[in-house]
């Protein structure tokens, strides 16, 4: 079992004809995900990787009953990408794609969430699922491998750093998430809490988050609040950064007080989730 | 992207909302004829990209053209609050009855826009935001349906005002909406909303902040994109070379690739008891951006080692080895460098590593332990 994505999606890539389609499509068949097509508009009748290719998702939808989308468009087409994926019925759209306009990630995450599709992203590295060989984005599949740890996280390589830890470990990752690093994001914290809780390959949680915004605290209150089940280990990344600098990603600025490490740490205390120091703690934090 | 107040007053004046007649000086003599040819009382207002101006001096009222001038050479190159004052706004001094609170921000959590209004504007509207929330009204607008006249004049009618008051309020916050909607903004706010004698409604002072994913869409904001005012030379040297740089006051430089690594290498220089000097993301490993981003972190004075952690997870080794080689053979000044670099093509990079004399650790604890010895 895994969350979200398994061994049968079907996927489609919207933009597989550019650079980073081609080369993602490629690492993706070789670890074992099942695409089955992909769009670029104006490109149908092409072949990526020996995947046919269509001009729209609903032709590509049509000919090839897919569920999940990955999204590799530029910013500034995400939007009506977005809008046809969540239209043509995909359940899951994974938007790769970073440094989308804030107005039209606002738009096109309302027009999922009324349709019932979800959206992981944008600028998100993806989800992996080790044991059924399934990974839906960038990530680097080496670094994982099969296991009890659902990992959800609000960074991309800081991921694989601490994945890879918990591979050496010889424990390894059930699924792995990542919200992104845009300032509108269709996931949150406490949605893929959820999700990890009901799903029996997990048997306990790494959440990664970071400073800037109150996901963090919001998260704390909702593991306190429901006495959930399984075991929760986190890491907040920008411990040391200064108030007013924006470290990066959109969210990771502290503003006055809010947003701070300190605060999202002394949340996950109260709520008995212990938070590691150093990513190479996690490991040994994990009661599993 | 901040604008500057009189860069946001230009705006709101465009759409139709009232604001005090003002022009922009960066000299004594230019503040002087200013306040001359308007012949009122004038506030001096630092052109700066920081809130909270007012309580750190940044603003001064002034009755007469010489007091102006005299004033404008006061604040004219001082600092505020960190941020070196190069122009003034000289302003007819407003004569308020009420000072009104409007804005339209992008609300992160609720994925959508959100209004706020309220009677109690002024200075003190984050302290009357968190002791007395209630006196702050509240409107999450629905991003498929938009923001109708109906929602504004059902906002400004909680708003305990006269209905004519309410009318022009919510006009106001239409107003609002469409600047935000038309210049890709994260928000707009006015604060005060001043309300005269006369009974109209000025924008008192005004922040734009547009959103840096859509200025795209925004091309007469190009130029002025580079020249940030909250940004030091550094900062604005990297943003034109498109590294993703932050100045810190410590000597340990900072290259990683990915955000969230590079915030947790900062962390670990601090739990091993150093100090980073700078934050910086090179988001991948192109050989062209890995060697701008050692030459600029060697160039910085106070950097007395390196610390390089690159994961690669679709970053190729090899490329990101060529780039460090590179840098430091352009680099006029060598400082130690310890280097941490896994992923792809792996063996391939510690080999043109090696071939350089440079040294890879197997883990970012190790790398950064050892610069910290350096």
């Amino acid at each position: 079992m895994s969350i979200i994505i398994d061994k049968n999606s079907k996927v489609v890539v919207q933009g597989i004809t550019g650079n980073e389609g081609r080369f993602h499509t490629a690492s993706m068949l070789k670890y074992g995900t099942k695409i089955v097509t992909g769009v670029t508009p104006g490109k149908g009748g092409q072949e990526v990787q020996g995947i046919p290719v269509y001009n729209t998702v609903d032709e590509a939808a049509r000919n090839h009953g897919v569920d999940t989308s990955v999204m590799f468009v530029p910013a500034a087409f995400a939007r009506g990408a977005a809008f046809e994926a969540i239209h043509a019925g995909v359940k899951t759209l994974v938007v790769i794609t970073e440094l989308i306009p804030q107005k039209d990630a606002i738009e096109f995450v309302a027009e999922a969430n009324k349709r019932g599709t979800i959206i992981i992203g944008p600028n998100t590295p993806g989800i992996i699922n080790p044991s059924s060989r399934t990974l839906i984005g960038i990530t680097p599949g080496h670094v994982f491998s099969p296991g009890s740890v659902g990992i959800v996280s609000r960074s991309g390589t800081l991921t694989y750093e601490i994945a890879w830890h918990i591979s050496q470990a010889g424990i390894g990752q059930s699924t792995c998430m990542g919200l992104g690093g845009d300032p509108i994001a269709g996931m949150d914290f406490i949605k893929v809490l959820e999700m990890f809780r009901d799903d029996e390959e997990t048997k306990g949680v790494v959440l990664i988050g970071e400073i800037g915004g109150n996901a963090e605290e919001l998260a704390a209150q909702y593991i306190a609040e429901t006495n959930y089940p399984k075991p929760v280990v986190a890491y907040i990344a920008g411990r040391s950064a200064p108030p007013g600098k924006r470290m990066g990603h959109a969210g990771a600025i502290i503003m006055g007080n809010a947003g701070t490490a300190s605060s999202k740490i002394e949340a996950f205390s109260k709520a008995g989730v212990p938070v590691a120091e150093k990513p190479s703690d996690i490991t040994n934090l994990l009661n599993i | 992207m901040k604008l500057f107040e009189f860069e946001a007053k230009k705006i709101l004046s465009d759409y139709g909302i009232r604001i005090p007649e003002s022009d922009v000086a960066t000299k004594p003599e230019k503040a002087e004829a200013i306040t001359r040819a308007m012949g009122c009382p004038v506030a001096l207002k630092s052109q700066i990209l920081v809130a909270g101006r007012g309580k750190a001096g940044g603003i001064r009222f002034a009755s007469d053209a010489t007091e102006a001038k005299n004033l404008a050479a006061s604040l004219i190159g001082s600092s505020i609050k960190g941020n070196v004052v190069t122009s003034l706004l000289v302003e007819e001094k407003l004569n308020m009855t009420e000072q009104f609170y409007a804005s339209i921000a992008v609300d992160r959590q609720a994925k959508s826009y959100v209004v706020l209004a309220s009677t109690s504007g002024g200075v003190d509207i984050e302290e009357t935001a968190l002791a007395t929330p209630d006196r702050i009204t509240r409107h999450w607008i629905d991003p498929l349906t938009g923001f109708s006249e109906q929602d504004a004049l059902e906002i400004a009618s909680r708003l305990n005002t006269s209905q004519d008051d309410a009318k022009k309020l919510a006009s106001i916050m239409k107003v609002l909406y469409k600047v935000t909607m038309d210049y890709d903004a994260e928000l707009v706010e006015i604060n005060p909303l001043a309300k005269t004698p006369s009974g109209e409604f000025i924008a008192a002072d005004a922040r734009i902040i547009l959103d840096d994913n859509a200025l795209f869409r925004h091309p007469e904001f190009k130029e002025r994109e580079l020249e940030r005012g909250e940004d030091t030379q550094r900062e604005a040297e990297a943003r034109k070379q498109k590294l993703t740089y932050v100045d810190l006051d410590g000597d340990i430089g900072i290259i990683g690739n990915g955000a969230g690594l590079t915030m947790a290498t900062l962390d670990l220089v601090h739990v091993f008891g150093g100090k980073p000097a700078n934050f910086l993301d090179t988001g991948g490993g192109r050989v062209e951006i890995i060697k701008k981003a050692v030459l600029l972190v060697m160039s910085k004075p106070e950097v007395k080692a390196v610390v390089i952690n690159i994961l690669g997870g679709i970053t190729r080794c090899d490329l990101v080895a060529r780039g460090i080689v590179e840098g430091l053979n352009e680099s006029a000044i060598k400082k130690p460098i310890a280097v941490r670099l896994m992923g792809t093509n792996e063996e391939e990079g510690a080999q043109i590593l090696h071939q350089a004399g440079v040294h890879i650790y197997p883990s970012m604890e190790e790398a950064i332990r050892e610069a910290l010895k350096l």
